[in-house]
């Protein structure tokens, strides 16, 4: 076992190289629904539960269910008024069990990128042959059914192994969501020394850590998306920031929540100087103007 | 035939030696600097979580609580030390408010960009134990708790403006002997017990309270109340010892913990801004100072008496 991951060296937040977003905007906002699905009667995992409950967990799964069934096109309709192109943390599984969701997901030009096969099946125990094979499974799936490269990843239920982020480089990805280190994006190092980078996720704001893990209130939701947001906004100013809005449909599309998140993002968007974004967009343009840059002022940070 | 006594420890005051028994409002009087009553004493932990814990004693909140590698947890802990610790000292400093530093061994020997900048604030440094993955707990072997005191002052000293005097252990946990080993080790304050609001003496140290109740970690993660709630409650702190102290004349320290990892994240940084400009505001009432300096007056008011 490894006392740090290795992934990345240490950066203060003070004097940083400055960043600017496209448009000379200071803020990147990328907005990440998890379209996923879990299996009723999964194999079991040795190191972690799927379901509390003897299978089938009815009330677990059905909970579950009831994003794809109705919060995918209440949400939708949401993003759709802001403009907002989303970045899907998929469950590749759903390519073949949902069509109807991805096809609306790519008439609105959004991103796929891969969450796994299914958020049942964890990384742990896995060989590194099985995790690399899974993990090519899952890109091949995204560019069969959507036509697109597979750019991020965001590992099942946040299951990681030693290798997951060497193995998603090798395999030709751009970007991680699932390291929480920062608000900017990141060089992230990998065995293969592939121009590899961290976008952040904000995990912190993510609905279900939120709502299932804080027992936060909805409307207390709302503040802190915006906290959050006027906090990087004036930072970004000094050098870009990123904020990710992290979504389960399954929890934000209720009738009693989704408003908190109009509300958040209707105030989001009222400010100049945002970038919408995709994950996509973002790691390919701090790729090609500031990766370098970031390594060079990182190296001299430690050199001392 | 004779049996052991039942309850060989009931007797007036303490079940132990360590300090005795003293009800706060029956001590002689004394005052902080100007006739103030209130001693403000915020203090920041800077905090290293191991990804690889091991829990020898028990795994403090905040630890690795997912199947390893639990990049989750480690990064965002991680997350305080990059980021949160820089706005918590901009909002200090744009405050002028002073505060003392408790920084963990191996977050320096990880971090010298860290550790420098931490060097040239005017904050008071204060040794928090090796790592969050090094608790100091009963069972520990005596030596190895030696070693591990040792070679967090050791590290520290490289790194720290000053002499250290101050302990705060990770998660404030100690075994029988560590109030004996710090002080062996010339450690002169420690802020572990909560069980008061002035500093008292405690086996050959002083024990500066420094409140669990109203921490950020405690009422915001363990509580799991609304950041805002949190300022409330800090808040109303302040104000019903400011209340209170014009009815009584006993001085007391209003100790605020803080922890980069919790505070520092961009949705609740702002929060702490509304704390510490309300602190500001109270300012007369209110003696800001850095630990070392409470004890210091503490102590000259107790020869005095």
């Amino acid at each position: 076992m490894k006392a740090d991951p290795g992934l990345y060296d240490y950066w203060p937040w003070e004097g940083r190289p400055r960043i600017v977003w496209p448009g000379g905007a200071r803020l990147a906002l990328w907005v990440a629904p998890n379209i996923e699905f879990y299996e009723l009667d999964p194999p079991p995992n040795p190191f972690r539960k799927a379901w509390p409950r003897p299978h089938p967990d009815v009330l677990g799964y059905a909970t579950r269910d009831y994003g794809n069934r109705v919060g995918q096109q209440r949400l939708m309709r949401v993003l759709d008024r802001y403009g907002i192109r989303a970045s899907v943390s998929l469950s590749t599984a759903v390519l073949i069990h949902h069509p109807e969701i991805i096809a609306m997901g790519k008439d609105r030009g959004w991103e796929f990128f891969s969450h796994g096969i299914y958020n049942t099946r964890y990384v742990y125990g896995m060989s590194e042959e099985e995790e690399r094979a899974m993990l090519a499974e899952s890109m091949a799936l995204i560019a069969e059914h959507t036509g697109q490269h597979c750019d991020g990843y965001l590992a099942p239920a946040l299951s990681h192994s030693e290798v997951t982020i060497d193995l998603f480089a090798e395999l030709g990805g751009l970007y991680t969501c699932d390291l929480f280190h920062d608000d900017q994006p990141t060089p992230v190092k990998t065995r293969s020394g592939a121009r590899f980078v961290s976008i952040p996720y904000s995990l912190e704001l993510n609905d279900t850590i939120v709502y299932v893990v804080q027992k936060v209130e909805p409307r207390r939701y709302a503040r802190m998306i915006k906290d959050a947001f006027d906090r990087l906004y004036r930072e970004g100013e000094r050098s870009g920031t990123v904020l990710c809005i992290p979504l389960h449909p399954y929890q934000v599309s209720h009738p009693h929540r989704l408003a908190a998140l109009e509300e958040a993002l209707d105030y989001i968007c009222g400010h100049e100087g945002v970038w919408k974004a995709t994950g996509r967009e973002i790691a390919k343009y701090y790729l090609e103007h500031y990766y370098d840059q970031a390594l060079a002022a990182i190296a001299e940070e430690n050199a001392a | 035939m004779s049996k052991e006594p039942q309850y060989p420890k009931r007797r007036y005051g303490m079940d132990h030696d360590l300090y005795p028994w003293s009800m706060l409002e029956t001590r002689p009087i004394f005052s902080w600097p100007e006739g103030k009553r209130i001693a403000l004493w915020i203090n920041v932990a800077i905090e290293h979580f191991p990804l690889d814990a091991k829990g020898r004693g028990f795994k403090p909140q905040g630890a690795m609580s997912m199947p390893y590698p639990d990049l989750r947890h480690y990064t965002l802990r991680d997350y305080g030390n990059r980021i949160g610790i820089f706005r918590i000292l901009e909002a200090l400093s744009q405050r002028g408010l002073p505060a003392s530093l408790a920084v963990q061994g191996e977050v320096v020997e990880r971090y010298p960009a860290l550790a420098k900048r931490l060097a040239a604030t005017p904050h008071e440094w204060v040794a928090h134990g090796w790592n969050m993955d090094s608790m100091h707990f009963g069972g520990l072997p005596e030596e190895e708790e030696r070693a591990l005191i040792e070679r967090t002052l050791m590290t520290l000293r490289r790194f720290a403006p000053h002499p250290i005097t101050g302990w705060l252990s990770p998660a404030r946990s100690q075994s029988h002997a560590t109030l004996r080993l710090l002080g062996e080790a010339g450690i002169r304050w420690c802020a572990d017990w909560v069980n008061d609001e002035q500093p008292y003496r405690i086996a050959g140290l002083i024990n500066l309270p420094l409140s669990l109740e109203l921490e950020d970690r405690f009422v915001i993660l363990e509580n799991l109340h609304a950041e805002s709630e949190w300022a409330d409650q800090v808040e109303d702190a302040v104000e019903f010892l400011i209340r209170e102290s014009r009815e009584l004349p006993h001085a007391r320290v209003l100790g605020l913990s803080l922890h980069a990892w919790v505070i520092g994240h961009a949705h609740r940084i702002a929060h702490l801004e509304r704390v510490l400009d309300h602190l500001e505001a109270r300012s007369a009432l209110l003696w800001p100072a850095n630990p070392s300096a409470i004890i210091a007056h503490w102590q000259a008011a107790q020869e005095a008496s």
